[in-house]
């Protein structure tokens, strides 16, 4: 009894868990992802105008039918970014995605693994990393022609050996760790490993990299589709709507700031959502 | 005499993660005499180190001193500006904090970094002060006294680093200086030298010092007054002479008693008499890190030829310095490091060396639970599905029925089944190592591979730990190897004892056996090094122990020679560094490995 009594004394309870809550710029940054995100999906039906359809003079002026002006052909610009979305924001997550899915498994896969496993995939991903990448993907797109698989096929491609490298990374330390020992000496696989011990434990810093990777991906489109090798008119990105635009800056500032302004708005959401994202402090990365 | 450092109500506050104020020092109040050594005590998170450092007007980033006064040397600390303080800490109080490694830079010279405070606050000359490094050099008995300052901290060892640090205190002749556990990183044989440098170099300049420590044993040698301490209040303010001998404070008087734990019952006799076969044999094992050459010798080997047998339902325990090779070992058993060479039989029937590729059921008999508890429970993950996962893997229970044995596994290890629903970082470092132990029971193992279990924890929660530990023996007749790096723990639990050095075997024997003579060379150099709980001990040391002590850190000796032999007061040169070292059965029962033989070792010359 008394014996009882010492280890409860001793041992005070610790604390008891409190659910976090978003904070308020983690809610933020989700209503702005939100909100992109339906605007990606219903864009297209609620765009008061037809993407191609010429409506007015090249750079026309804010009217009531057009509340953004006209782009350099005449094409109402509120209905081209509200299509556009589709393209900037789709291809690049679905891009992103892709990476990850290729790069982070393998990357985990090369941690848990560790030995000769390892060292071949390093090497072929350094080997990846080392291809001036931008410039292949140009030659790729050029020669298989542009389209939406494509492009999102090339842009995972390029990005993987960087995610490779960053997932194998935060995957390696926390390979090091006991609990992931003591689940190899119970005689876990590999794929139980990666799943259980090792993903749920480089949540929190992997996310923080899909959102940086997912920026990158829609400022690569738009510099693929600047070159004309991306999105095909006359639907376009929003980082083509900003450069296709840019000789009316001083007449129709609007054609070109607002689709800038979407870029920064929805990075700013994705980066203000994943930096707050509860869980991050549960990273096995802290102890 | 006015005292030289006066202590009122002292108060600190911390502001945790999620902002919440709490009182981790409270009301705290006493003096410091010029000249006296006062030590303050207790567990980790009583406040130890916030008052230390508040003597230099300083809290660490969260806290925030809250109310008191503090008088130091007739100013007042609290109230001084940024400047004033600043001249405090590096000319008038020195502060020896535990870690030497993480206190120098590892890229300049060592005595530039011991004289930096005396140049900084314009005490002395640079010559000065060199000099006057030098001679603390030799007060402080460092090997090459002229020299070792051209070092840089990566070329000494732990021990040296210490009293270096040591040196760095003293050299601006500090009116006060505070001790924060600057042994407990270094292991039994180093510590005992750097205490015994420390007492002479505290007594002959009649330094004031404060000894902030966790280690009753260790303070009883230097302190003239302890200070008792637990959550943040002081429990009990005497003479060191009176706290050992007639404490008041219940407290203290559990903190006397866990210092010395009693020895559990060794396991039931009807057990180790069985002629069945034991429950885990080691052969001849080699084993280590790195390339591995032509002949499947790693680069880097660890352990070099370790045979041990541990009988079903009994302890072994391993103890040896850290480095040489205890958690190497478990790793080996367990065969998440295959050996390069031996045998490792279980119940008689031979084990593959590696993990991969042993059956599930050999698997699930040998269990092995990590010293940090810490990073041993996956943070990602409830207490209940830690739990429920081993037995899903190895029995295939799954949903009620899982539930209900994981209450009954939280119930073994005496926690509450509410816990199933709490994660790791909501545990204290007790209660996870229960659930580090529950996790392995649920294995329903045969053998259990502790590695130090116990060393991360307090003394009172460590007697709570091992007591289950005995409990669970019982009741399940697990064997246990039990590494630990401290004596005493291991002698509290273990039936039989190996001590390991430098990845050699040096004795191997039953728990009585260590209480006889002879002794292998370095098992007794270590038995002899562990503090005493009583005053006087250091001072009482034999001289040729403390120079075996001192000379130097363990090198991995090449091939079958004696890895001990730099530092064994016995060896017989031409020979010990020479010869493989060969195995003696003595007549107390145990083996030792040595060149010398039983009635060699029994004399008092040799001794
Ligand atoms: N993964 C590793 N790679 C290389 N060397 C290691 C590794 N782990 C341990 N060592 C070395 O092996 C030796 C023994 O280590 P260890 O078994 O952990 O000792 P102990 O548990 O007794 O402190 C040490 O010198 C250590 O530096
Ligand atoms: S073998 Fe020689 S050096 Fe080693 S412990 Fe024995 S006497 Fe000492
Ligand atoms: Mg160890």
């Amino acid at each position: 009894m008394s014996v009882d009594q010492t280890i409860t004394a001793v041992e005070a309870q610790a604390p008891p868990r409190h659910r976090v809550r978003l904070p308020l710029a983690g809610m933020i940054g989700a209503a702005i992802v939100a909100f992109w995100v339906v605007v990606a999906i219903i864009g297209p039906y609620i765009a008061p105008h037809d993407v191609g359809a010429l409506v007015d003079d090249g750079f026309g002026p804010l009217r009531w039918g057009q509340p953004l002006g006209s782009d350099y052909l005449g094409r109402d610009v509120l209905s081209r970014i509200l299509v556009g979305a589709r393209y900037s924001i789709g291809v690049a997550a679905a891009a992103t995605f892709l990476a990850i899915l290729m790069g982070g498994t393998l990357g985990m896969l090369a941690a848990v693994s560790r030995g000769l496993v390892d060292m071949m995939l390093s090497r072929f991903f350094d080997g990846l990393i080392s291809i001036p990448s931008k410039m292949s993907a140009l030659i790729v797109v050029a020669a298989l022609g542009s389209s939406i698989p494509v492009l999102i096929v090339t842009i995972a491609v390029i990005f993987t050996p960087g995610a490779f490298r960053i997932w194998r990374a935060l995957a390696v330390n926390v390979n090091a760790l006991d609990f992931v020992e003591v689940a190899r000496a119970r005689g876990e696989g590999t794929g139980y490993l990666i799943r259980e011990e090792i993903l749920p434990n480089i949540a929190g810093p992997v996310l923080t990299d899909f959102g940086l990777r997912f920026v990158f991906a829609v400022l690569l489109l738009s510099s693929l589709s600047f070159l004309g090798l991306g999105v095909q008119p006359p639907n376009a990105d929003w980082g083509s709507l900003v450069r296709e635009n840019m000789n009316g800056l001083a007449e129709a500032a609007a054609a070109v700031i607002v689709p800038a302004l979407a870029i920064a708005i929805l990075t700013i959401g994705v980066n203000l959502l994943i930096d707050n994202l509860p869980g991050r402090g549960s990273s096995a990365g802290e102890h | 005499m006015a005292p030289l450092v006066k202590v009122e109500g002292l108060r600190v506050t911390a502001r945790d993660e999620r902002g919440r104020n709490s009182v981790i020092v409270k009301d705290v109040s006493f003096e410091v005499q010029p000249g006296e050594v006062v030590a303050l005590i207790g567990e980790s998170g009583s406040g130890k180190t916030t008052i230390a450092l508040s003597l230099m007007g300083y809290a660490r980033s969260g806290a925030r001193i809250a109310g008191g006064s503090i008088t130091f040397d007739g100013r007042n600390v609290l109230g001084m500006r940024q400047r004033e303080l600043s001249s405090l800490r590096g000319r008038d109080i020195a502060y020896v904090p535990q870690s030497a490694a993480a206190s120098f830079n590892p890229a300049r010279p060592l005595l530039k970094q011991v004289i930096e405070s005396s140049q900084l606050h314009r005490v002395m000359s640079q010559a000065e002060a060199e000099a006057k490094a030098v001679s603390l050099f030799h007060e402080l008995v460092l090997p090459n006294p002229e020299r070792v300052g051209e070092r840089f901290p990566h070329q000494v060892s732990g021990g040296q680093l210490q009293r270096l640090l040591a040196a760095m205190a003293l050299v601006t002749d500090p009116k006060l200086v505070i001790f924060d556990e600057p042994t407990t990183a270094l292991d039994v044989t180093t510590q005992i030298e750097v205490l015994r440098v420390f007492k002479k170099a505290i007594k002959e300049r009649v330094t004031t010092a404060v000894y902030v420590s966790h280690d009753l044993a260790v303070v009883a040698q230097l302190a003239d007054r302890i200070i008792v301490l637990r959550d943040g209040a002081i429990r009990e303010v005497d003479t060191t002479a009176r706290i050992l001998t007639e404490p008041k404070n219940e407290y203290t008087k559990s903190l006397l008693a866990a210092a010395e734990p009693l020895e559990r019952t060794a396991t039931i006799n009807a057990l180790q008499a069985t002629s069945a076969p034991p429950v885990l044999e080691v052969k001849s094992v080699l084993a280590g890190y790195g390339a591995v050459d032509r002949e499947g010798i790693p680069a880097l080997p660890v352990l070099r030829d370790v045979s041990l047998t541990i009988k079903s339902g009994t302890t072994l325990g391993v103890i040896g310095e850290s480095g040489c090779g205890k958690s190497t070992l478990a790793r080996v058993i367990a065969g998440l490091l295959p050996a390069a060479r031996g045998e490792i039989m279980l119940n008689g029937v031979k084990l593959p060396l590696s993990a991969a590729e042993r059956t599930r059921d050999q698997l699930r008999r040998v269990q092995i639970v990590f010293q940090t508890a810490d990073t041993a429970l996956n943070p990602a993950r409830p207490i209940g599905r830690i739990l429920g996962r081993p037995l899903e893997f190895y029995h295939g229970i799954s949903g009620d029925k899982q539930r209900r044995r994981v209450a009954e596994l939280l119930d073994m290890v005496r926690l509450p089944a509410i816990m199933a629903d709490r994660y790791p970082n909501e545990l204290s470092g007790g209660q996870k190592q229960r659930v580090n132990l529950a996790r392995a029971l649920a294995a329903e193992p045969s053998l259990m591979l502790c590695d130090e279990v116990t060393s991360a924890l307090d003394t009172v929660v460590v007697a709570a730990i091992l007591d289950l530990l005995a409990e669970l023996q019982r009741e399940l007749g697990v064997a246990y190897l039990f590494i630990s790096h401290d004596l005493s723990t291991v002698k509290a639990v273990c039936d039989e004892v190996m001590i390991l050095y430098a990845g050699q075997m040096m004795e191997h024997g039953s728990r009585s056996a260590l209480r006889q003579r002879p002794l292998h060379p370095y098992s007794n150099l270590l038995i002899s090094s562990v503090p005493e709980l009583r005053q006087g001990w250091l001072d009482g040391i034999n001289e040729t122990v403390l120079k075996e002590a001192s000379a130097g850190v363990a090198r991995p000796a090449r091939g079958e020679t004696c890895s001990f032999f730099e530092r064994c007061s016995v060896r017989i040169p031409g020979c010990c560094d020479v010869e493989p070292t060969p195995f003696r059965q003595l007549s107390k029962g145990a083996r030792i490995r040595c060149q010398r033989t039983e009635e060699e070792l029994m004399q008092p010359t040799v001794r």
